[in-house]
């Protein structure tokens, strides 16, 4: 058993493994010295890039008069689809993402050209003055309209168990009822970028903000037409990605490529916040409508969902984030019949992406509305429902086959309704509701079951290298994976300091780069740490076991007897030195220094086809309880306390988890109760600022804020140190917040009765929610 | 048509020419080189840009460049004390683990140092009112808060 995982509040810089160290690049953070593509000195010459705009959500293009763009000030070019030198594609899956427009556009805001100037604000105002003649064709906007025409970016997809139709037929209690979930956008808080500097002999280095420099770099050179060997794509930081960055970041990197080949000069090309929101896709909005039959004490019998979302104009990752969605439509019930159809509709606009969680939260919030639809009809508290349907013994395997061998959301619900006092609270809140005819409370304690790796298997791989210095002992790691703010660099780090015993300033991590680590997978999946901390590690141990075996022979001792620890190396009895003098010892006896390392996840396996295998090599698993309240006659809302528990296995930094922990949940809560995207009846996204678009801030964040990392938390699986990943999993401990805003709103009613409450919960949301449910109408659902 | 514009940045004296229409955010960034301060949303809303124009924090971005000719200037290059003496409120940043892709950092740092020149001993409530005008995506604020009261605290018992 682990030690309790407290977080002091005084994070050294000092340690290995398991301790609550600071960011590597935090004194840089705070000093203004971390340099992001932006803060960049430009070289020589640099050229700055705007792109121009569609204004029209489907349209072909009549003609394309550019002539005032060129005659602006300070223009040097601008291009067209017709000056890319090769494929006019940045789509990752299928190759149905033109980096500029070509003879049609297919959503407003779709970049149609591209202005190259000697300043940032003289290319984006003269990417204004283009005159393009559209001749509109019909736009597709929504999921019903996209359902209703059969618009799709990719085939249907349905995964079946049983009979879910007969199942729900013979069930005793039959629920049936719809949900719109809405999309989000990133918002990292840098937004996208990329610069590119024209090198010798055909070849392009390009900085670029990206999750997936590999991917960027495969797409520039396509588009260039040249070789990968030519293309280096670097990034040291980036200044938050959340899924945006894991294909978006490469529409720029490719223009800005194509760019700097065809003027000779290295182009800049950062979008502009409101260009960042209008051009990029965001996390897919979902429709979903289920049926289910249960028995009395709300196990399930039989589940039919029907999720429909809206992909945009074309598939970047929406085959599998769809997929996702239906493997997390379980979260962490065992449904015995089941059947789960996934439409992924084809609409004229951004195309939707990665984001946190990539599907899963949407299929959690699902089957977590479900759960509290049964409860409020059988008058049960949710929490029992909860416990009757969770995974356990002969009731163990996935609708998509898998075993669940490692469940310990049972355990997590049970301590943290301990923790929070949750049963007395609940009381409390409805003694309060029974009084209080204004102000309403809820309550709602949500599990997560999150798998983990990336469901396309190839991916399941990463490299690192690992260099020591033989002069004074210093490391130097590089491996695949990108910092993106979550931690991963320092992580990685504290595993090599840990293999060598040494501190963790004395490793340094480089900047992502396609000429180091080649082939590298997108940092994504929350995969970031298990796979390069597990390549970081072999590489480590190939150099120490040459070091071991240099140290025995040299002294004259058994292998097992070189130690490695506080900077420090023990021979046996013989010799005590420092690392550093250990490493010039072996250096002089020509032993190679540097070791490259490979990781791939073992066990899995799954066929995108049939829907089944083991797609995920473990699950990571939390808890949470929150409590809100409402103004019944404004619709405001208010979250008052939020208890977390959250399994990370044996953290590899306490620090790190929690921070995650903390900012997943709210971004999560952001998500599904006051981040609103609305478009026009024209496809013109209308929330394309943080003025409109309403993002958390401090005084939303409920002042009762208890985050916790599980004590007890192992992984089952051989995973670096006992550890589970944590970038996305926490995100979804927020579904206990819409759910507690629809109790308060259920309370606003008869308690009963199911109010129709989408997300997200914002307060013109709540207040429809609660007018309709007063006025004794429109439910959603109904009991048979 | 640019107007010379003689402002104080950091302690030092600035003579700028600068076209009317340009933010004071992309005047420090461009002309003057500070690139720590931050250009997140460019509108107002995001507080990445903050700085201190003659003590008080603003949005940079909202701020012409011809606007500020006579006053002072304080980025985040200046906020430190020293070539190895760090703010409190910088200090504690680090220690809490405030900050996580970095890039909100230079402007949260900003604004809690205005807060706490206004109101040394903040609640966390006026804390997190204080800083409601920056936005973090990564860290769901906490250790942000926790920070600026741990800086609150030293600066009360005198250590920094």
């Amino acid at each position: 058993m682990n030690e309790p995982r407290l977080v002091a509040a005084d994070l050294p810089a000092h340690g290995g493994v398991g301790v609550a160290l600071r960011h590597e690049s935090a004194h840089l953070h705070v000093a203004g010295e971390a340099t992001y593509i932006d803060d960049m000195r430009e070289a020589r010459g640099t050229l700055h890039a705007a792109f121009g705009l569609s204004a029209r959500a489907h349209a072909r293009i009549g003609a394309l008069d550019l002539a005032p763009v060129r005659a602006a000030p300070g223009v040097v070019a601008v291009l067209t689809a017709a000056d890319i030198p090769g494929a006019n594609n940045v789509g990752a899956v299928l190759h149905d993402d033109p980096i500029l427009a070509d003879g049609e556009v297919q959503y407003l805001g779709q970049p149609l050209f591209l202005v190259l100037a000697e300043t940032v604000d003289q290319a984006r105002r003269a990417a204004r003055l283009a005159q393009v003649d559209y001749q509109e064709l019909p736009a597709i906007l929504t999921v019903e309209e996209a359902l209703a025409r059969g618009s799709f970016v990719l085939p249907t997809v349905t995964l079946e168990r049983g009979d879910a139709q007969a199942a729900i037929a013979r069930a005793p209690h039959r629920l049936k009822g719809a949900l719109d979930i809405g999309g989000q956008e990133h918002f990292y808080l840098e937004g996208q970028i990329a610069y590119a500097l024209p090198r010798e002999d055909g070849g392009m280095l390009v900085y670029n903000s990206t999750q997936h420099p590999g991917e960027a770099q495969a797409r520039i050179a396509h588009a260039l037409g040249v070789e990968l060997h030519r293309v280096a794509v670097e990034c040291r930081r980036m200044g938050g990605g959340f899924g945006g960055k894991e294909t978006q970041g490469t529409l720029p990197a490719a223009a800005a490529a194509i760019a700097a080949r065809h003027t000779g000069r290295p182009v800049k090309l950062r979008y502009d916040r409101d260009d960042d929101m209008l051009i990029t896709g965001k996390r897919h909005n979902f429709r979903v409508e289920y049926e289910v039959g249960f028995d009395g004490a709300g196990s399930i019998l039989g589940l039919d969902f029907v999720f429909a979302s809206q992909c945009g104009f074309s598939a970047d990752l929406s085959g599998p984030v769809n997929d996702r969605a239906v493997m997390h439509a379980d979260n962490a019930y065992f449904l015995p019949h089941v059947r789960i159809v996934s439409h992924r509709c084809r609409t004229h606009t951004q195309s939707n992406t990665a984001f946190r969680g990539f599907g899963g939260p949407q299929g959690m919030v699902a089957i977590e509305t479900v759960i509290e639809a049964i409860a409020r009809h059988l008058g049960l508290d949710p929490l029992a429902v909860r416990r009757a349907n969770f995974y356990g013994p002969g009731r163990d395997v996935t609708p998509y086959a898998m075993q669940v061998e490692d469940f310990v959301a049972d355990r997590l619900c049970d301590e943290v309704a301990k923790s929070s006092d949750y049963g007395a609270r609940r009381a409390a809140i409805r003694a309060w509701n029974a009084a209080s005819p204004v102000i309403k409370r809820g309550i709602a304690l949500t599990p997560v079951k999150f798998g983990i790796s990336f469901t396309s298997t190839f991916f399941n791989q990463a490299a690192a290298l690992v260099h020591v210095y033989a002069a004074d002992g210093t490391v130097l790691l590089n491996h695949g994976g990108t910092e993106m703010g979550q931690g991963l660099f320092t992580k990685v780090a504290q595993v090599v300091a840990q293999e060598f015993g040494i501190d963790v300033d004395r490793v340094r991590v480089s900047a992502s780069d396609t000429a180091r680590v080649p082939n590298a997978s997108a940092t994504a999946a929350s995969s970031g740490s298990d796979l390069n901390g597990m390549a970081a590690q072999a590489a480590a141990r190939e150099i120490k076991a040459r070091l071991v075996a240099f140290a025995a022979e040299r002294f004259g001792v058994a292998p097992e007897a070189v130690r490695f620890a506080g900077n420090a190396v023990e021979v046996g009895d013989v010799q005590r030195l420092s690392f550093a003098e250990l490493v010039n010892l072996a250096y002089h006896g020509r032993v190679q220094l540097w070791a490259s390392g490979f990781y791939r996840t073992p066990k899995i396996h799954y066929d995108p086809k049939t829907l089944r295998g083991r797609p995920f090599y473990y699950f990571a698993y939390g808890a949470a309880v929150s409590e809100v309240a409402i103004d019944t006659l404004t619709g405001e809302t208010k979250c008052l306390r939020v208890d977390i528990l959250h399994d990370v296995g044996r953290s590899l930094n306490p620090a790190i988890d929690l921070g995650q922990v903390e900012g997943g949940f709210v971004q999560g809560a952001g998500w599904l109760t006051s981040e609103e995207l609305r478009w026009s009846d024209a496809g013109a996204l209308q929330t394309h600022a943080p003025s409109t678009y309403k993002i958390p801030v401090a005084s939303d964040v409920p002042a009762d804020f208890r985050a916790r990392l599980w004590s007890r938390g192992e992984n089952v699986e051989e995973s670096v140190h006992g550890s589970k990943a944590v970038g996305e999993p926490p995100l979804m401990l927020a579904i206990s917040v819409f759910l507690a805003i629809r109790d308060a709103v259920a309370a606003a009613g008869d308690g009963r009765r199911e109010p129709r409450l989408d997300a997200p919960a914002t307060p013109e949301a709540v207040l429809r929610a609660v007018e309709a449910l007063r006025a004794g109408g429109e439910t959603q659902g109904g009991g048979a | 048509m640019k107007r010379i514009v003689e402002v104080t940045i950091n302690g030092e004296r600035h003579e700028l020419a600068l076209e009317p229409y340009r933010s004071l955010l992309d005047v420090l960034r461009n002309d003057v080189g500070l690139t720590g301060t931050k250009k997140g949303c460019d509108v107002g809303d995001c507080g990445a840009c903050t700085v201190l124009l003659d003590g008080k924090p603003v949005n940079s971005c909202l701020v012409l460049g011809v606007e500020v000719g006579g006053s002072e200037i304080l980025t985040i290059e200046g906020l430190q004390r020293g070539p190895e003496r760090l703010h409190p409120l910088q200090d504690a940043f680090m220690r809490h683990g405030a900050a996580q892709c970095g890039f909100c950092t230079p402007g949260f740092l900003m604004m809690a140092s205005a807060l706490l020149d206004e109101n040394p001993a903040p609640t966390e409530e006026e804390i997190r009112f204080g800083i409601a005008g920056n936005i973090c995506r990564c860290t769901g604020y906490t250790k942000i808060v926790a920070a600026i009261q741990a800086a609150a605290r030293d600066k009360a018992e005198g250590k920094a």
